[in-house]
């Protein structure tokens, strides 16, 4: 799924303007292009001054922490030495292409946002983290060489690639990928903005969250508030899966309802996936009700994370297709925790007895005492949000689960839906 | 001020000695993996939680005075 939504009916003058990161057409935004619809970067001409407007506009990370990113820039400026910048858009998550989307339609966004963070913060080094996919990264040294030849980047950018796995994307992951080491999680990494890239103070924001403050350096707060909420301010990329199969990357207002974004009333869902495969089901009625916000998931357990919105078809079955994907976040551990390396296999595998009428009758039993022995035991939280995923499929499948034990199943089909990246045993140990 | 005991997962490869020397504030999990309490170690326990700290075959262990 790589087309863009883009609803034509928005479009048109005035502040509520959408989309505002993706160019109108499917066509990537070249530098001129990019350059006579924004104009040159607006340099604020030393670090710091940027901040404030940023924490007037009330922008957070895109990434999936919603973490207040003012906050951040503060943290990191506040240190004694010079401070390394790191755009992420090594997007892990198999359900979202948002990231992606991004980089590709409108690089431009993100490396003028990289340059201003970089002021922001007193930065001289700025690296770009992306997955070693290799017309991404042909596009990217494409656009970063358009941007040398005109002179608008004051450092230079250099751009690092991680292996295309969940976890490489997490941020000690990245660190030590950009160090030159695996792109595996570290452990209790001292605080970032203190200590990240070889010991120097580091940002490391999301390349959403970078394009988002390259346009609320242009236009202002105000301009950034006028779609969200009071709470949640602006837009966001959003990676919407329909029950029907259609679907794609959009840019929504946060705060608009997921029955509008999912077409709910013309493709009923079995159940909704919020937020990813560390993210939360809800049914039907629950999303029905529910805005994409925090101020509306968190409540129920669940979050807007990285924007991923998925209606399961009537036809599929929520037991199996949640089988999948726990087995693929099982995969993914770096294996390097017990209580994951031992955990989530097993976690793994009594599910797929469930989902396939072979549990014991212990089963439910089980996962629920591996949950609360994975949870919070790991170096990085992959252990948490698998087990996340796995308690809302158990608490929304309640019924399918019961109807599994007694060897039945409500599915029409089993082909899958959720996307799982296919299976690569060579990359297995293969983290740089 | 308090200490409290943690564990680098990472480093851990679940020799349990510390399960041992410690049962008031370790457990083991049933992979052998400890399971630390969390709670402040109380002042008579503080010589046994160094020495589990500096007994831990692969250094694992540590204790961490609150922020």
């Amino acid at each position: 799924m790589t087309t863009a939504i883009r609803d034509t009916s928005t479009r048109r003058a005035g502040a509520t303007l959408l989309p505002r990161l993706l160019p109108g057409n499917s066509h990537p935004t070249e530098l001129e292009a990019h350059l006579k619809v924004h104009g040159a970067i607006p340099y604020r001409g030393g670090a710091r001054m940027l901040i404030h407007t940023i924490e007037s506009a009330g922008l957070t990370g895109r990434g999936g922490a919603a973490f207040p990113t003012h906050r951040k820039l503060t943290a990191v400026a506040d240190q004694k030495g010079l401070p390394v910048v790191v755009g992420n858009g090594a997007e892990g998550e198999p359900a979202s292409d948002k990231d992606k989307e991004l980089l590709r339609s409108s690089p431009h966004l993100v490396l003028d946002g990289l340059q201003l963070a970089a002021e922001a913060v007193g930065a001289r080094r700025v690296h770009l983290y992306v997955h070693r996919e290799p017309r991404l990264v042909q596009h990217l040294n494409a656009a970063l060489a358009e941007r040398a030849a005109v002179g608008v980047d004051r450092i230079a950018v250099s751009l690092v690639t991680a292996p295309p796995r969940f976890l490489a994307g997490e941020a000690s992951a990245l660190v030590s990928r950009v160090e030159g080491g695996p792109a595996m999680p570290r452990f209790n990494p001292p605080r970032m903005s203190e200590r990240g890239v070889h010991g120097a103070p580091t940002l490391v924001q999301n390349v959403e969250t970078l394009a988002q403050l390259a346009l609320i350096s242009r236009y202002g707060p105000a301009w950034f508030r006028a779609v969200g909420t009071e709470a949640e301010p602006g837009s966001m990329l959003t990676t919407v899966r329909l029950a029907n199969g259609g679907g794609g990357v959009m840019e929504t207002p946060i705060g608009a309802p997921i029955a509008e974004l999912l077409r709910l009333a013309e493709n009923p869902a079995k159940a909704v996936l919020v937020g990813g495969y560390h993210g939360a089901w809800l049914t039907p009625e629950q999303a029905r009700h529910l805005t994409l916000s925090n101020a509306d998931l968190r409540p129920l357990g669940a979050a807007v994370g990285a924007g991923v919105l998925a209606a399961l078809p009537t036809d599929r079955c929520g037991l199996v297709e949640s089988a999948r994907v726990v087995q693929y976040l099982a995969s993914e551990s770096a294996g390097q925790c017990g209580p994951c390396l031992n955990g989530l296999p097993r976690i793994a595998a009594t599910l797929w007895q469930l989902a396939e009428h072979r549990s014991g009758p212990a089963a439910r039993d089980d996962l629920h005492r591996w949950s609360k022995l994975v949870e919070q035991r790991g170096a990085c939280h992959h252990p948490d949000g698998t087990v996340r995923f796995l308690r809302s499929a158990l608490n929304v499948f309640a019924d399918e689960v019961m109807l599994h034990e007694t060897g039945q199943c409500s599915a029409g089909t089993y082909e899958p839906f959720l996307p799982i990246p296919a299976a690569s045993p060579q990359h297995k140990d293969d983290w740089s | 001020m308090n200490e409290r005991l943690r564990v680098n997962p990472i480093l851990c490869t679940g020799h349990g000695l510390c399960a041992e020397l410690l049962p008031e504030q370790i457990d083991l999990d049933e992979w052998g993996y400890p399971l630390i309490s969390g709670e402040p170690v109380p002042e008579r326990l503080r010589p046994l939680a160094r020495r589990a700290v500096t007994d831990c075959p692969v250094l694992a262990l540590m204790l961490v005075r609150d922020r």
